[in-house]
């Protein structure tokens, strides 16, 4: 797993750098942050509270009745090691009303409606507190599509979305983040038993390294039979990155004008930060 | 001879002229304060990087008041100063102005303008077409931007119209973070900047901004190398910073006494291989052959 690792010192300064230089540049102070009490909201907390000092990180836990006592307790761990401010907000009144006329649904479809439950949720208290949603997805999830479009993969800025989920945790163990956290699989906890690499058929440590060699290195299915990956991971994945491309774009805008938004209208987002 | 040299490693602010003057102003002041002798902004100091759509909105003309200004605060202190310059037909170049004395002594227009991966230049700049060094209180200089670097035949071009030092103001995204203590970019740029010093002997300043554009940032990590090849200043990655060095300018003649590879670089052999070269790419005739 040597390819994938990253210097810690390096990266941790370079993303508490864009943390404090995205949110002072647009005229805030504060961040918001969803804590499921996983790695990667753990470190975006983290890395959070390092930029812009603790008092100005605003941890919001929402737990559904079928969440996980374990997932409660680790999101408050976190908070009580930061010294961050937190709020419990409990989704299920919400959810359950919702679903009371659709008792049918699945449950990636109530998933689903959780993820973006608690998005509109970040984004109320963004407002109240002048503060900007802080992503929490990793690279990993972004390429495979493994997220809720407008629901956990919905943020102002995102310090994550860059590195590979076996990076976030180099940097998670580096930066301290408590053991439990650091030792339990990743999960989307959405029912008892759920884990992320259950559900993908694949380890993060074996798709990480494939994406490295695929994404960033550029190596076409041959090379990387050669380096040793199963044909049929190497399909698979492809499909899924592929398959996903639209969850990492903004709407299809329909070409009518000279000028269209996104295509002829180019700005950066910064535009006169 | 010794020269002050000043590396402004500032953090523009995207598309604001008013503010970014501001800044040069403030680093202007702070050179005088330094007794600096010529002080060196990055890339597009005046503009900030990713402009994009904003390219013709900051855009100035040399004979602009803006541009005017800037010459007025050339004096006693040299500058180089990077921005998107007008020509007077209304086209758009990434240029870099040497000014001293109050006056525009030099503008290199970049000459290499990337456009792959996260870079998209010449989408929406105009092409410079020359290398071209010039004289100055300090002796004979090249500017080169960024990118130009990354093309051995410009620093080639500028040693052979013998330049000392050479100027290079930069807007280097950070990348490439897998490889240990520094930025795979970091130790491209220093084992460029070394390189180039010791084989063209002449002296190398190189001017990095820092801060971040829609996530991207700059690592700034300017520095200054002796035509010896030994890094006489070296300035914090990350952080904006006015970085002063003494150039010792006679280290340019005793460099070329001990290192003889300018007197015997053999430009004759050069051209007549490239012009045979050139034959080769490009066929005389017409039709087929």
């Amino acid at each position: 797993m040597s390819e994938v690792r990253i210097s810690v010192e390096l990266v941790r300064r370079m993303l508490t750098g864009f943390i404090r230089n995205e949110v002072t540049k647009t005229g805030h102070e504060r961040v918001v942050v969803g804590l499921s009490g996983g790695i990667d909201s753990s470190l975006s907390a983290y890395l959070g509270a390092e930029a812009l000092g603790p008092a100005q990180v605003l941890g919001l836990i929402m737990p559904y009745r079928t969440s996980s006592s374990q997932s409660l307790e680790d999101a408050r761990r976190v908070v009580a090691v930061l010294g961050i401010r937190s709020r419990v907000i409990d989704i299920t009144p919400m959810i359950d009303a919702y679903f009371a006329a659709f008792p049918e649904a699945d449950p990636v479809r109530r998933g689903n409606k959780m993820a973006r439950e608690r998005m509109t949720i970040l984004y109320d208290f963004s407002m109240v507190e002048k503060a900007l949603v802080l992503g929490t997805s990793n690279k990993t999830e972004l390429l495979l599509g493994y997220g809720t479009l407008h629901g956990d993969m919905a943020s102002a800025i995102n310090p994550l979305g860059d590195l590979y989920k076996t990076q976030v945790r180099q940097l998670a163990e580096a930066m301290g983040i408590p053991e439990t956290i650091l030792r339990k699989p990743p999960t989307a906890d959405l029912w008892q038993g759920q884990s992320d690499e259950g559900e993908l058929g694949f380890t993060y440590a074996e798709v990480d390294r494939l994406l490295y060699y695929m994404v960033d290195r550029r190596y076409n299915e041959e090379q990387l039979q050669d380096l040793g990956f199963e044909p049929d991971f190497v399909t698979r994945v492809t499909k899924l990155v592929q398959g996903s491309q639209y969850k990492r774009r903004l709407p299809v805008i329909a070409k009518i004008s000279n000028r269209t938004i996104d295509r002829d209208f180019r700005y950066a987002r910064d535009w006169g930060r | 001879m010794k020269a002050k040299i000043g590396l402004a490693q500032i953090n523009p602010t995207l598309g604001d002229l008013q503010r970014n003057l501001e800044i040069h102003r403030d680093f202007i002041d702070r050179g005088h304060r330094s007794s600096v002798d010529l002080l060196i902004f990055p890339e597009l100091s005046l503009t900030g990087y990713f402009l994009k759509d904003m390219v013709p909105q900051v855009a100035l003309r040399l004979d602009s008041p803006v541009v005017r200004e800037l010459e007025e605060m050339s004096r006693g202190i040299s500058l180089v100063i990077g921005l998107v310059e007008e020509s007077e037909e209304a086209l758009f170049y990434n240029a870099a102005l040497y000014l001293e004395d109050g006056a525009i002594r030099h503008c290199h227009r970049k000459v290499y303008l990337p456009t792959y991966g996260l870079f998209d230049e010449q989408r929406y700049l105009a092409r410079g077409r020359t290398v071209r060094t010039f004289k100055s209180r300090f002796g004979q200089m090249a500017i080169l931007i960024c990118e130009d670097l990354w093309h051995v035949s410009t620093v080639y071009l500028a040693a052979q119209q013998g330049a000392d030092l050479l100027l290079i103001p930069a807007a280097s995204p950070g990348r490439g973070a897998e490889r240990g203590g520094k930025l795979e970019i970091a130790e491209t740029w220093e084992a460029m900047n070394r390189t180039y010093a010791t084989l063209f002997t002449m002296g190398v300043c190189f001017t990095n901004r820092v801060g971040y554009e829609d996530g991207v940032n700059f690592w700034g990590g300017s520095e200054i190398i002796s035509p010896a090849g030994e890094r006489l200043l070296k300035g914090n990655d990350f952080e904006e910073n006015l970085l002063v060095g003494v150039f010792d300018l006679d280290e340019v003649r005793r460099s070329r006494i001990s290192n003889t590879v300018r007197r015997d670089e053999d430009l004759d052999l050069t051209f007549r291989e490239l012009q045979r070269i050139y034959r080769k790419h490009f066929p005389e005739g017409d039709g087929d052959e």
